[in-house]
């Protein structure tokens, strides 16, 4: 690497790092206030999340789903749009997963599980096809639409494992996946770990790879990145960007779709009713925290998947509760967002924000 | 004369460039001071330093007689100094006085008193001589109306020092010579002006004295009175520079463009373009005169396909192309050069080598099936780079660091390169420094004289005049007459353009 992509490379990281820094000095602060000890608590926070070997097989498998939210809204944004959809996309995916997973039998798992991940992604990308086709062709925002397909997911997902895909028992959940359609978990590979961390983990840094190929080494990619930086520019330039918003949200729905399929395939084995806790929505944060890059949000969402086990440890462990978490990451997301904040604090790059 | 202002050996870096390298600088009480130089110079950047947007590594400044720092743009505001950006800023949607208290509102207890603002920019637009519309909003107005509001702004403010960058290349030549009267009233009442422009006529006219930048250092500051042009272009450039276009006669072969009774409509669907023909011949220059706003930029957005055209038809080489996509309008060979590069000529965001393939990324050799070919890319970019002298630290940086007359030259080369057979060059050389200016009137000269022919549409009708081989005038939408570019002149264009036929058909 040469010096200027080095240094190129310190001024992406300074926001983030800084923004990170900042969050745990706030969350101190909170824990001092609440009759805390800080340098237990962090401790604690960190032996959760990385204190063994298993610990951390447990934190890549809650990072897993946050890999492919965060990639999911990151792509989307490089087309210049936000899609707060993810969790609705990601719940489309997953019903597929659970039906295709549970009912196509007699396949061998060669055909079986591609089969089923591909028909999440499918599903999810389908989904966000619709604000998708309504932006480029009505101009209707995609902010309001991908919401709306939220809900209709949610009442979607309820309806169909609560009552037309229900397996017998007392949960509301699917029956489970087929063998040939599972992805194979540590727990079963290796006998230290009881991790329900799987193969999915691998398909998200395969996506990291896919996603940044296809953004920065193709054509579309180019196409993609010119609508979202200029839609006027990329006109003149011959390039349709309605063909370039559709297409950007049947990717990023299918990013959410796989997100779906993990947690299905790999991590739970059946669709449970509430499987969860908003990652689409901390895919959002991701992103942010990761500057829309495919690195920064398999990074941001290592980063998330850590503070979510650590702080449950943390918890447990001490007499600081778990709701501390969700502060870090507010704090954390909020300089980010507030990015000049953070450059103010640290002046070694002040000023150069460039007025031509 | 003890200055009011004076910069001594200002130094600014940016990562692989000297913007400024030991620059001195100084300002006169109530005097016209212009700075200028090529491209990239310096002169946005020695100007941003005064302003406090960018910290000097080196040097000082002295002001009233006292040295000082200017950390921020408030700061600068605070002693008196005010900027008018070579891009406005204002709020489209907020009126013009809402635009010109922002910031620093009058209050009565914690509202915005609005009584009291009208009054104030009312008192001010009288005192100054500076006739605006206080309730119209931006996005409303005129683009000389909005350099106005600019103005009142840094007045509002206090500022005794108002430095403009390049003020003049958005406006008409009628707003040019209303907004140097502005000049010369806001001298007289004791401010003092630095001016930023590329046309040495207005230095000439308007200026006490210029101060030439090259390079990132200074060249010297001269008395008007004791210059001439030829001397300061040479300062600027460091070599004689051509004011005059030459050419040899044109040789026109066949006919490449054939409007016909084309009619579009502008964003607000009023009629923009009325039944215009027109034809272009290969070898030939067909320059389009006219005042900004009379449907030059709506044809040419028709002819390029960004525009739906209500009727009529384009052919390209026989073809017909009325109605594609920009897309395949480009594929029959078309370069084209749009007015405003920061809309649509460029990805400001996107790096040199990016930017050179923008409309022919799809094409080999910079594709190879869906992949970039990225070795391909960079040695086109470096190529350009140095045919067409772009002063760049390297391929990698964005666009939007450069210097606005660099950013024009990637356009320039870019559509010049593709080998095309019509070239719609609108604007070419907007904010543009003289010896750009020398060198992109000469590769549209060649590309004539290899056949190729040229639409060009430009504001400077002395650019237009000694450019083109046949001019067509271009009033409220319609063509009003088709001249020999011998033929023309000055006081001939100008009653066209203002709708006046000399011989009523
Ligand atoms: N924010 C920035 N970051 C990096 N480089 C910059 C930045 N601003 C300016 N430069 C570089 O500094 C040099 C001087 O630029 P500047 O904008 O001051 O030129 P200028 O004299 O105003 O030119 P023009 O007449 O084209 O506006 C150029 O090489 C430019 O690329
Ligand atoms: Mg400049």
């Amino acid at each position: 690497m040469r010096k200027e992509d080095i240094y190129k490379n310190i001024k992406e990281l300074l926001v983030p790092v800084g923004a990170i820094a900042l969050g745990l000095l706030v969350g101190a602060i909170i824990i001092l206030m609440i009759g805390g000890n800080p340098i237990e608590a962090y401790k604690a926070l960190f032996i959760g999340a990385f204190g063994d070997k298993n610990k951390i097989a447990n934190t890549l498998a809650r990072s897993t789903p946050l890999i492919f939210s965060g990639l999911a809204v990151a792509f989307a944004f490089r087309c210049g749009l936000f899609n707060i959809g993810v969790e609705g996309q990601m719940f489309v995916g997953a019903l597929a997963a659970a039906y295709v997973g549970a009912n196509v039998t007699g396949l061998p798992k060669v055909i079986h599980l591609p089969l089923t991940v591909i028909s999440a992604m499918l599903a999810g990308g389908l989904w966000a096809a619709v604000p998708g086709v309504l932006k480029a062709k009505r101009g209707v925002h995609e902010v309001i639409n991908t919401i709306m397909m939220n809900f209709i997911s949610y009442a979607l997902i309820a309806f169909l494992v609560t009552d037309v895909l229900r397996a017998p028992g007392q949960t509301p959940r699917t029956v489970g996946i087929l063998p040939s359609a599972q992805l194979a978990r540590l727990s079963e590979l290796v006998n230290w770990s009881n991790s329900r961390l799987n193969t999915g983990f691998l398909i998200g840094l395969a996506a990291c790879a896919v996603i940044y190929y296809l953004l920065w080494k193709t054509t579309v990619g180019y196409e993609v990145r010119s609508v979202g930086l200029s839609p006027m520019a990329a006109e003149y330039g011959g390039i349709n960007s309605n063909q370039k918003i559709i297409l950007a949200m049947v990717i990023s729905g299918a990013l959410g779709g796989l997100a779906g399929a993990e947690r299905i395939l790999g991590f739970d084995r059946a669709l449970i009713l509430g499987f969860s806790p908003g990652f689409g929505f901390e895919g959002i944060a991701v992103a942010l925290l990761g500057r829309n890059h495919p690195v920064g949000v398999l990074l941001g969402a290592l980063l998330f998947g850590a503070l979510s086990n650590g702080g449950a440890w943390m918890n447990f462990s001490t007499d600081v509760p778990v709701d501390l978490i969700v502060v870090l990451q507010a704090v954390i997301i909020f300089f980010v967002a507030a990015d000049q904040i953070v450059r103010r604090l640290f002046p070694k790059k002040k000023k150069d924000w460039g007025v031509v | 004369m003890q200055p009011i202002l004076s910069m001594e050996s200002i130094t600014k870096r940016f990562p692989g460039v000297i913007a400024n390298d030991g620059v001195n600088f100084d300002l006169h009480a109530g005097e016209i001071h212009a700075l200028v130089g090529e491209n990239g110079a310096g002169k946005s950047t020695l100007m941003n330093v005064l302003f406090g947007l960018y910290q000097p590594e080196e040097g000082k400044i002295i002001y009233k007689g006292e040295e000082i720092t200017i950390d921020e743009p408030n700061h600068a505001i605070k002693l008196g100094i005010g900027m008018v950006h070579q891009h406005f800023k204002l709020v489209p949607p907020l009126t013009v006085t809402e635009n010109i208290v922002l910031g620093s509102e009058p209050k009565r207890g914690l509202k915005f008193d609005k009584r009291k603002a009208s009054k104030d920019v009312e008192d001010l637009s009288k005192k100054y001589g500076l006739a605006v519309d206080p309730k119209a909003k931006i996005e409303n107005i005129s683009v000389g109306m909005q350099q106005r509001v600019e103005i009142l702004k840094t007045l509002y403010r206090g500022a005794d020092i108002i430095i403009l960058d390049e003020p003049t290349a958005v406006l008409t030549p009628q707003e040019v010579h209303e907004f140097f009267d502005i000049l010369k009233e806001l001298t007289k009442q004791g401010k003092s002006i630095i001016f930023i422009t590329h046309k040495l006529n207005e230095v000439m006219e308007i200026a006490n004295r210029a101060t030439v930048m090259r390079r990132g250092k200074t060249m010297g500051t001269v008395n008007i009175s004791d210059t001439s042009p030829t001397q300061l272009a040479e300062m600027m450039v460091g070599r004689q520079v051509l004011l005059r276009v030459e050419k040899a006669e044109a040789k026109p072969g066949k006919e490449v463009l054939k409007v016909e009774s084309l009619s579009a409509m502008d964003d607000r669907n009023l009629s923009a373009v009325n039944n215009v023909s027109l034809n272009i011949r290969e070898g030939e220059i067909l320059g389009i005169a006219g005042v900004e706003g009379n449907g030059q930029s709506e044809l040419i957005e028709v002819l390029t396909g960004l525009r739906k055209p209500t009727s009529g038809e384009v052919f390209l080489n026989g073809k017909k192309i009325t109605g594609l996509t920009s897309k395949q309008i480009k594929n029959h060979q078309l370069g084209y050069i749009p007015e405003d590069r920061h809309k649509r000529g460029l990805v400001l965001d996107f790096s040199i080598s990016e930017n050179v393939i923008l409309g022919i990324h799809n094409r080999k050799p910079f594709a190879k099936g869906v992949n970039l070919n990225y070795n391909e890319i960079n040695k086109h970019a470096d190529n350009l780079i140095e045919k067409y002298d772009v002063r760049c630290p390297n391929r990698q940086v964005h666009v939007r660091s450069l210097s606005g007359g660099n950013q024009q030259k990637i356009i320039i080369a870019r559509e010049l390169e593709v080998d095309p057979v019509l070239i719609i060059a609108s604007q070419p050389t907007r904010g543009v420094d003289i010896g750009a200016i020398e060198f992109i009137h000469s590769q549209i000269i060649q590309a004539r004289d290899k056949g190729k022919a040229v639409l060009l549409v430009s504001a400077e009708l002395q650019e237009v005049m000694s450019l083109s081989d046949r001019i067509a005038v271009i009033y409220e939408g319609e063509i009003v007459d088709v001249l020999d570019a011998k033929e023309a002149t000055e006081e001939k264009l100008g009653l066209l353009m203002a709708g006046i036929r000399n011989n009523e058909k």
